[in-house]
């Protein structure tokens, strides 16, 4: 049986000016399923969640979600699809003029999802859901430390129940346990609301934690992907340097050679 | 040899070219990005979704807050106009000019100008910082994610605030400038003061209070629309948004500047 993937991303490419920073992109997320894009600093991990999302405009391929292919759709079919999705940023993006509860359920104020009267207590609870108590709802995003800004950031993108969830750089910039405790809530929310998952990072402990399979992003391509516990016997010398972290390898070398 | 020229004189002659072809083409196309800009920011004050709490936060910020800076130039320079003018016309024996020049002075040019350009100094500069910092920090992409359109929840907003505000802090400016002279007039210059007032009421026209909210609204529409269109566009780190706060602020001023000449030409010139 083969089922439509959630996301179907073919030949995407998308430059700056004359820097190419996705060079043909192929990639399938299915439903339910927990992946997770690596790859290191400024190969485009980022740029490729952004053209998923619309914020960025590829110059060519195709994405599809849910089957129907969102470059070029109109304005107002697109802010549909965007409901599907949440997404926790790289340095949590809070909106620092807001109070914490304010930023939890921004979502769904803008959906008219919640009341106003009634998004403080939806707050509460979805912050509960994260690990944080009730009276953080008060407080304002400058007031939190990097950890306790990326679980509020986590609860502002699983507030509306979203269907795909990206989360870019999770853990990147915490301490190893507070960087184990928020890969334990991805698990966790990502498995609560039964959504489909689509990670970044360069974190090696944060991918065996939350992956189903693993994507490798390099010079603007997925070199590699494979199931996760296959990761170690990829046979790919690129990923083997990657996931070893080691200076020496063909990356380093493609570097010198650049 | 190139062109009857030694071979590097020629390439300097080509680059000079080669350097106006490429500031003219960032230019025009500099300026169809604030076009497109400006329509976007236009287009989404008619069509919903409207942040009215927004508005009001903005309104708040950008009016009532404004008023001490605004007033405290205003009066001093009113003062200032009053002391001027009466050196300069006690030269020619036309002291009695001063309470109609300092009302006309203060209300078609000076009021406006001076409150469009600290309002520029302290709001343009806000909002560029303000909106590049959220660009640099994904907040603006973040929107995005949470279903809302970030033109018009952060530029529309405001926008509009500052345009709507401006006229009353001209009003108030216009007023407190005026009362600056008076108070220097009477005080110091021994004007009588029923005299002053009646001076001031008799010369003041109608057309000269509306091209002082003309102005003020105009130069409210352009300082805002600088201090959004620099710090939506802002790029590259705390570097990024600091340049964007100055050429929102320098951009502010010489657009109110030269508008200014055309809006007094405008209503003035015939
Ligand atoms: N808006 C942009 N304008 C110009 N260049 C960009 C922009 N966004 C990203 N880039 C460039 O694209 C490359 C990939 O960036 P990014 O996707 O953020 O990397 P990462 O894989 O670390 O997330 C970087 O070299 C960056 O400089
Ligand atoms: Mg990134």
């Amino acid at each position: 049986m083969t089922e439509t993937p959630v996301i179907r991303i073919r030949d995407l490419h998308k430059q700056f000016g004359s820097k190419v920073v996705l060079n043909g992109v192929d990639l399938d997320v299915k439903a339910g399923e927990s992946m997770v894009i690596i790859g290191g600093s400024g190969t485009g991990k980022s740029v490729l969640l952004k053209c998923i999302l619309g914020i960025l405009v590829p110059e060519r391929g195709s994405i599809e979600i849910d089957g129907e292919n969102i470059i070029g759709m109109n304005r107002q079919d697109r802010k549909e699809i965007l409901k599907k999705f949440g997404m926790l940023f790289q340095g949590a993006a809070l909106f620092d003029s807001l109070p914490v509860w304010e930023n939890v359920t921004f979502g769904l104020l803008a959906q008219k999802k919640v009341k106003r009267s009634e998004a403080k207590s939806v707050a509460i609870e979805t912050l509960r859901r994260v690990g944080l108590e009730a009276d953080v709802a008060g407080l304002n995003p400058s007031e939190l430390s990097g950890g306790m800004q990326k679980r509020v950031g986590l609860a502002r993108a699983i507030a509306n129940k979203p269907e795909i969830i990206f989360f870019d750089e999770p853990t990147t910039g915490l301490d190893p346990i507070m960087a184990d405790v928020i890969n334990d809530l991805i698990v966790e929310c990502v498995k609560e609301v039964g959504a489909t998952a689509l990670s970044i990072t360069h974190d090696m402990a944060s991918v065996r934690k939350i992956a189903d399979r693993v994507a490798m992003l390099y010079k603007g391509k997925i070199i590699w992907s494979g199931p996760c516990d296959e990761i170690d016997q990829s046979d790919n010398e690129f990923v083997d340097q990657f996931i070893n972290g080691r200076a020496e390898g063909p990356i380093h070398m493609e570097l010198l050679k650049a | 040899m190139l062109l009857g020229l030694p071979v590097n004189r020629a390439f300097e002659h080509m680059n000079f070219l080669g350097i106006i072809g490429r500031v003219t083409l960032q230019f025009l196309a500099a300026a169809g990005r604030l076009g497109l800009f400006t329509a976007h920011a236009i287009i989404g004050i008619f069509s919903p979704p409207f942040y009215f709490r927004d508005l009001g936060k903005q309104m708040l910020a950008i009016g009532y807050y404004s008023l001490p800076v605004v007033g405290l130039t205003a009066l001093f320079t009113g003062a200032a106009l009053a002391l001027n003018i009466y050196v300069g016309g006690s030269r020619f024996n036309a002291e009695s000019v001063l309470p109609t020049i300092v009302v006309i002075g203060m209300v078609r040019e000076l009021g406006p100008v001076l409150a469009g350009l600290i309002v520029a100094g302290r709001v343009s500069a806000a909002m560029a910082a303000e909106l590049g910092t959220m660009r640099v920090t994904e907040q603006i992409d973040a929107l995005v994610t949470l279903s809302t359109d970030p033109f018009k929840y952060l530029v529309t907003p405001r926008i509009v605030a500052t345009t709507i505000m401006m006229p009353f802090l001209v009003i108030v400016a216009d007023t407190i400038g005026v009362f600056g002279g008076f108070v220097i007039a009477t005080d110091k210059l021994g004007f009588n003061p029923g005299i002053y007032v009646e001076k001031t009421v008799e010369f003041l026209e109608k057309i000269d209070v509306i091209a002082s909210l003309t102005k003020a609204a105009v130069f409210g529409f352009i300082l805002s629309l600088m201090g959004c269109y620099h710090g939506y566009n802002s790029k590259g780190g705390a570097q990024g948004v600091g340049v964007a706060t100055t050429n929102a602020v320098v951009s502010a001023c010489i657009l109110i500047l030269l508008s200014d000449y055309f809006i007094t030409e405008m209503f003035f010139s015939s």
